[in-house]
């Protein structure tokens, strides 16, 4: 089963990843990736935007993707919605398998498809000021790896 | 009898709104055209334009020169994404 959530408000990766590893004593590998709102650059806080029809739907899609893609034990995926300051979480996702190779392939590929397909709209507050922020290329060039 | 339009992302700043009620039956090009009476030139250029994708009701559509809105209909307006 695939454990897959989008938060209004702040999570603890380390106990969510505790939790995970906790579940799945079966699986000899678990990765995972955290990403938070970078400290620096002027930067005040972070806000992504979701569309409640889409984004968890959307959300869920992929993870169904994943294991269809991958032998694994179990993913995660942990997706914050809502305005978020410098060094708090804004995704985790942990995929668990019997081997390695196959628990970093996942979850490089959720991170990549998170981050250029899922239905999330970012902006950045800087000096006072809220702009909204356009996708990179290279999350495309991301996404064509696969 | 309505339906509503929701902004998603920058589109919000440039509607001024994140959503409005308009009235229906609406077709497209009429669509754009009330959006070209009340809003900026801007909003309907970057809503009509092949970056902003649309999802009527929860569903993504393929050809949004195609839709009709009806009675409580939702219609969203997707710029590019920016997630993770």
């Amino acid at each position: 089963m695939s454990d897959v959530r989008l938060l209004t408000s702040g999570f603890d990766p380390a106990a969510e990843l505790s939790a995970f590893t906790a579940a799945h004593p079966q699986a000899g590998g678990i990765v995972s990736f955290l990403g938070q709102v970078r400290e620096g650059a002027g930067c005040e806080a972070l806000e992504l935007r979701h569309y409640d029809p889409l984004t968890l739907p959307a959300m869920q899609d992929l993870a169904t993707r994943v294991r269809g893609r991958w032998a694994l034990d179990g993913l995660l995926v942990i997706h914050r919605s809502g305005v978020m300051l410098p060094a708090e979480p804004i995704v985790l996702v942990a995929a668990a398998a019997r081997h390695r190779r196959d628990a970093f392939a996942a979850a490089d590929f959720a991170m990549d498809h998170l981050k250029s397909e899922s239905w999330f709209w970012k902006r950045e507050k800087t000096g006072g000021q809220w702009r909204w922020i356009e996708p990179r290329e290279q999350d495309f060039e991301d996404i064509a790896r696969w | 009898m309505s339906a509503k339009l929701v902004f998603l992302g920058r589109l919000e700043e440039l509607a001024g709104t994140d959503g409005i009620s308009v009235d229906v039956p609406l077709g497209w090009a009429a669509l754009l055209a009330h959006l070209e009476e009340h809003y900026t030139p801007d909003l309907v250029e970057t809503v009509a334009g092949v970056r902003v994708k649309v999802a009527l009701n929860g569903a993504l559509i393929a050809e949004k020169g195609g839709v009709v809105l009806a009675e409580g209909d939702e219609l969203a307006f997707l710029p590019p994404v920016s997630g993770g």
